[in-house]
């Protein structure tokens, strides 16, 4: 569904957040969302998602939502955000509880959220039992069944080590090749934001604002192979050569806790 | 080459490890002094008998019904006591944690009554519902009442803020969010509040007891003492441990079942 994000503004009290975000965001898209720690960018994807008001400006769907998505708007946490007392099918079956369908049709569509993410053999497992890779798993199946016509992304992989998140990078993108969603990815990570999206944003430091928005030509199906690495590269040289600044001064603030 | 010597192992202790044997040796240990030091007459029997007359008077307790007598009074206490405060303190104590409003009014009161002693209100409990059971019950209810209340908002409190917007953003309906996030997240939190409780709970019945009863362990330990019947007393007192124990264990166990998921 195409997404637009109308002048958004976001003050935590006296502290301007976010200062006048436009983008559009085209049906299927998937678009990073990166910059120094501090810009807003979490606070963007909540307001996105509803989770919060913006202070200004207003966010909206082109069109209604497909009917088979439960919950247009649907979030993977970066803490996976997962109910330790509930199994792993209990898990994902949280989000269609309340939604009345029919045993069937729950039936399908666990059965194909647990296959997309390969946990069909673990739905009894309770997350303690789990590594953090798999964790994320039970939090992409959870936002899969209820097929979301937007699928927002709030720095899914930080959490995990470098391996496993290379590992769950291929699934993402393995999942999304057979899953028709528009993405909202917020990371600070400049290989992933250069690995699967289609555009990257960068914000600036605070208040956030777009400083520049660079799209990557090649399909992100095809970023694996080697004749794209020099632009893999590139893309990482160039982001980095945005965001390194800004980074730095973030880096060295002294946070009022 | 210079020589090649090892690296000294610097590591280890620090660390509990289970030593099975060693709480049994020191409790063995220590009735056997106090066995020795009463039969040889070190200790008075009326200032404190053996461990072996303790273990006698209590057998004579039991055999002959006044034992069982006494605790059934006791528990017949307790029991109501306990679960009247805990159903009162876990519906207000989880309003608090879950309506603004709700902690808002409760807070300020729950604060001012909680530090009370609540064994100084059986006297004004007595005069409003006479010397009988009712008066006793109540002070046990009271005083398991206000640390419920603290328990069950503060474990509501403890629930991760993120799961509750992780149900928002699924869409689940707030009735849902308290069902299914709220409640067993807090559960943990009320369980362990039922520890503290129980511990009042025994505590009251006591007290309550050698105020005004004829029956019940606290009356019986009471008796005992004016009677410098000290086996007896002691015996009481072992009783006390015993259900104390009982009381910790059945809690231990409700706890391993229903927090299996930690």
């Amino acid at each position: 569904m195409p997404l637009h994000i109308e002048g958004v503004c976001h003050n935590y009290g006296p502290v301007a957040a976010l200062d006048t975000i436009d983008l559009d965001i085209a049906d299927g898209e998937t678009v990073a969302l990166i910059g120094p720690s501090g810009c807003g960018k979490s606070t963007l994807l909540g307001i996105i998602g509803g989770l919060l008001e913006p202070t200004a400006g207003r966010v909206s769907l082109s069109g209604p939502p497909p009917a088979d998505s439960l919950n247009p708007f649907t979030y993977i946490f970066q803490d996976f955000a997962l109910l330790p007392w509930r199994s792993v099918a209990a898990n994902v079956a949280l989000a269609l509880e309340h939604r009345g369908l029919g045993a069937a049709e729950c039936r399908e569509r666990m059965a194909a959220a647990l296959a997309l993410t390969g946990l069909t053999e673990f739905a009894a497992a309770y997350p303690k039992q789990l590594s953090g890779g798999m964790r994320q798993r039970v939090g992409i199946a959870r936002a899969l069944v209820v097929r979301p016509a937007v699928l927002l992304l709030d720095e899914p992989l930080s959490a995990l080590d470098a391996q496993t998140r290379e590992l769950l990078m291929e699934d993402l993108l393995a999942i999304w090749a057979r899953e028709k969603s528009t993405r909202v990815y917020v990371t600070h990570n400049l290989e992933e934001a250069a690995r699967l999206a289609d555009r990257v944003v960068v914000l600036s430091r605070r208040p956030g604002r777009i400083r520049e928005v660079l799209r990557i030509d090649v399909p992100v199906a095809e970023r694996g192979r080697p004749e794209h690495a020099a632009l893999l590269i590139d893309v990482h040289r160039r982001l980095w050569a945005l965001i390194r600044d800004e980074a730095a001064t973030a880096e060295r603030e002294i946070l009022n806790v | 080459m210079s020589e090649r010597r090892p690296i000294p192992f610097r590591g280890g202790g620090f660390a509990p490890t289970p030593r099975r044997v060693v709480p049994w040796i020191v409790f063995a240990v220590l009735i056997g002094l106090w066995q020795a030091a009463s039969s040889s007459g070190v200790l008075p029997p009326l200032f404190l008998p053996s461990p072996a007359a303790i273990v006698r008077a209590l057998h004579d307790l039991w055999l002959d019904g006044t034992l069982m007598e006494h605790v059934t009074a006791s528990l017949k206490r307790i029991v109501p006591g306990w679960i009247i405060g805990t159903a009162a303190g876990l519906a207000i104590g989880l309003s608090m944690g879950i309506f603004s409003s709700a902690r808002a009014a409760g807070l300020p009161i729950v604060s001012a009554l909680f530090p009370i002693p609540k064994i100084a209100l059986l006297p004004v409990l007595i005069l409003w519902l006479g010397i009988g059971e009712p008066s006793k019950v109540a002070t046990i209810a009271l005083g398991v009442f206000f640390p419920t209340v603290i328990s069950a908002y503060t474990a509501c409190d403890s629930v991760p803020r993120n799961l509750i917007r992780m149900g928002q953003s699924f869409g689940l309906p707030a009735r849902d969010i308290v069902a299914k996030i709220v409640l067993p997240g807090a559960m943990p939190g009320i369980l362990a509040g039922f520890r503290i409780s129980a511990s009042v709970a025994l505590l009251l019945v006591v007290a309550a007891e050698m105020i005004g009863a004829q029956q019940g362990i606290g009356a019986f330990v009471l008796t005992a003492g004016n009677l410098m019947q000290t086996d007896q007393l002691l015996a009481g007192v072992v009783m006390l441990s015993i259900l104390g124990l009982l009381i910790s264990w059945g809690l231990g166990a409700i706890e391993r079942s229903v927090l299996r998921w930690r």
